[in-house]
């Protein structure tokens, strides 16, 4: 299992947009991809529970991945999240 | 006369086709064959992503590519295993597709309804979009096919979902009313994207009129007529057709530069208050942003916004004005504002009080802050310095002097920055224009805050209604003030633009024209509008106007000089 803290980048947060190319890109791992914020686990590979997670710009949280591939879906993820979700 | 929400602007009249909500209830059943009903939801599901998507590719053809995203994220949330994956289990349990698809359906409703962000809340009105579209496939329900409609109808209905919208023909549908909905959401948009004229949140319409009804939709008023005879009927006519005529008028001015009839260069720019705005201002085509407030980054907020913040904030509007302009105003706030983290206190006269520049520069670590993230952002676009409320040469030369000092950080630091950046007035008090000659010495552009300086010129409150009749940017005061700002900073050759309602107003514009005003920085939808009464002046016929009115003693008279010879 790896982990690392981030922060949510862009103004609208975790809405619709980044939340659909999110749970695209963790959906292509298949390692167990899981955002912990504020006390709860949420799926990454699921765009309405990343929606519910309400995510805001300046949010921190971290991003765990758990599976044979996790080095390379944090890798990817975490960078995703970092250049502000193509917002 | 019913009223709405005026949610897309224009006149349409036609007659009505309702669509009535359907009855979508069915009998929840236990399922003995467990395959047969995962292979009747699939076919439904597939059915839905198929014709989703191909609706999808129609607005995106035909509307445009954020349109169809909302289309596009209907087939993601379908998709998503946390939606189809858990109507899936429970048909495994033996619960019939329909009953699967509303329970989490519903569940996500739940949720998104009642989250705290308007954003969210406008999910859950997807979600049941989503419900509906399959529950109809699943029940073999048919809507009213929108695609279908005569030329001349008027849709009339509850709520206008994304997948009914996808579905209109821009000739055939001229008017919508619906009985839910806001200016920002999806019909609304959509709407107006498509240029039908929309009244939305009319409460009771559907069962208020039937299909045999024509109606007038002014979307512009937010009102509508049902079966309107003689006088409304023929005084709308003309109004549709004088909206018509201005709409295709001021299209022509789209992407063009902004001349005068005799071919003199001016600019156009926007008044924003938030980055997101500055998309509005490109969309407008504004060639440039005349005035950015600032006051979003501290009022919306818990703390001082540090500089990343507002380094975040001015950066993404310089690069949406992709190498535009940008003027900046720094923080222009005092005691009448309410800030908890502030320590604003509460003073008898907060308008002749600690404000604004008086506040920043004693303040200078805040202020050092802001004009830091200013500068930085200036690596990214054409960023300029604008310091409201100056009343002494003095004001300005310190935050020219801050300035520097942060530049020369910047330097010794290695970070990239616009070395040319310029640092202007904003003219809105009587002293600044008595002192304008003195000012344009130091400042490198003015910006003429014709609100304001209309406040402190004539002594007057303009919400105290015993005097406001004096509150007006018309008085020879005023008019006085605006053309001796002017003058002085085309003696010193700075740049003198204007960021008040003036600067938009069909009556002012040829006086500042004859005064040689360059830019008018005016709200993004008046840009084409201004852009199209600049066309039509020469210098020599402003000037005449200008000679003229100049010389009268009276509001008066001048506004009815202005308004004899405007050009509509």
């Amino acid at each position: 299992m790896v982990s690392k803290e981030l922060t949510i980048k862009n103004e609208l947060g975790m809405h619709m947009r980044p939340a659909s190319l999110l749970a695209k890109m963790a959906a292509g791992y298949a390692s167990n991809v899981t955002i912990k914020f504020n006390g709860k686990d949420f799926n990454c590979k699921s765009v309405m529970l990343l929606m519910t997670a309400l995510l805001k710009c300046g949010s921190e949280f971290e991003l765990v991945c758990d599976g044979p591939d996790e080095e390379n879906a944090l890798a990817e993820i975490a960078a995703f999240i970092e250049s502000g979700m193509g917002d | 006369m019913y009223n709405g929400i005026a949610a897309s602007r224009g006149i349409g009249i036609g007659s009505i086709i309702r669509i009535i909500e359907q009855d979508l209830s069915f009998e929840a059943k236990i399922v003995t064959d467990i395959e047969a009903e995962k292979k009747r939801f699939q076919k439904a599901i597939d059915d839905f992503v198929e014709e989703t998507t191909v609706m999808a590719e129609e607005i995106g053809k035909n509307i445009g590519p954020k349109e169809a995203e909302i289309l596009l994220g209907h087939v993601a949330m379908i998709a998503d295993p946390s939606m189809s994956g858990e109507m899936f289990s429970m048909i495994e349990t033996g619960q019939c597709a329909e009953a699967a698809l509303t329970a989490v359906c519903d569940m996500f409703y739940g949720i998104f309804s009642s989250m705290d962000d308007e954003m969210m809340r406008q999910r859950a009105s997807d979600i049941s979009d989503v419900k509906e579209s399959i529950l109809k496939i699943l029940l073999g329900v048919k809507d009213v096919d929108i695609s279908k409609v005569a030329p001349g109808t008027v849709l009339v209905c509850k709520d206008l979902t994304p997948s009914m919208t996808s579905r209109i023909v821009k000739g055939n549908v001229v008017g919508i009313i619906t009985e839910i909905g806001g200016v920002t959401s999806h019909s609304a948009i959509l709407a107006r994207a498509l240029e039908i004229p929309a009244v939305l949140s009319v409460p009771g319409i559907v069962d208020a009129v039937s299909d045999k009804d024509s109606a007038i939709v002014d979307g512009t008023a937010g009102e509508v007529y049902i079966n309107p005879e003689g006088d409304v009927l023929s005084q709308f006519i003309i109004k549709r057709e004088e909206f018509i005529k201005k709409k295709e008028e001021l299209k022509k001015f789209i992407g063009r530069e902004t001349l005068t009839a005799d071919g003199d260069k001016l600019e156009v720019f926007c008044n924003i208050g938030t980055p997101k705005d500055a998309q509005k201002a490109m969309e407008c085509d504004g060639e440039g942003v005349g005035l950015f407030r600032s006051e979003f980054l501290f009022m919306d907020n818990t703390h001082l916004p540090t500089e990343d913040e507002q380094f975040e904030a001015y950066k993404e509007a310089l690069e949406t004005m992709q190498g535009r302009t940008v003027i900046i105003r720094t923080l222009d706030i005092g005691g009448d504002k309410d800030i908890p983290y502030m320590d604003f206190e509460k003073e008898d006269n907060p308008f002749l009080g600690f404000r604004a520049v008086r506040y920043c520069l004693a303040n200078p670590d805040m202020y050092t802050t802001q004009l830091r993230a200013i500068v930085r952002a200036s690596a990214f676009g054409k960023a300029k310095i604008m310091v409201p409320l100056v009343t002494t040469v003095d004001e300005i030369r310190s935050v020219k002097q801050l300035v520097a000092g942060i530049k020369d950080d910047l330097r010794a630091e290695g970070i990239a920055f616009d070395e040319e950046i310029e640092v202007g007035c904003m003219m809105e008090t009587a002293a600044s224009a008595a002192i304008a000659d003195l000012l344009a010495k130091e400042a490198d552009f003015f910006s003429i805050g014709t609100n304001d300086l209309t406040g402190y010129t004539m002594a007057v409150d303009r919400g105290n209604a015993k005097v406001a009749y004096l509150y007006s940017a018309f008085q020879p005061a005023v008019l006085r003030s605006i053309r001796t700002i002017i003058e002085c900073g085309k003696k010193e050759g700075i740049l003198v633009g204007m960021c008040g309602e003036a600067a938009a107003d069909p009556l002012m514009i040829p006086l500042l024209i004859s005064f040689g005003l360059d830019e008018y920085s005016v709200n993004p939808v008046l840009v084409l509008t201004s852009r199209c009464i600049i066309s039509k002046w020469t210098k020599a016929e402003a000037d005449a106007l200008a000679a003229k009115v100049m010389a009268m003693d009276n509001v008066k008279d001048i506004m009815a000089a202005l308004k004899a010879a405007a050009k509509e």
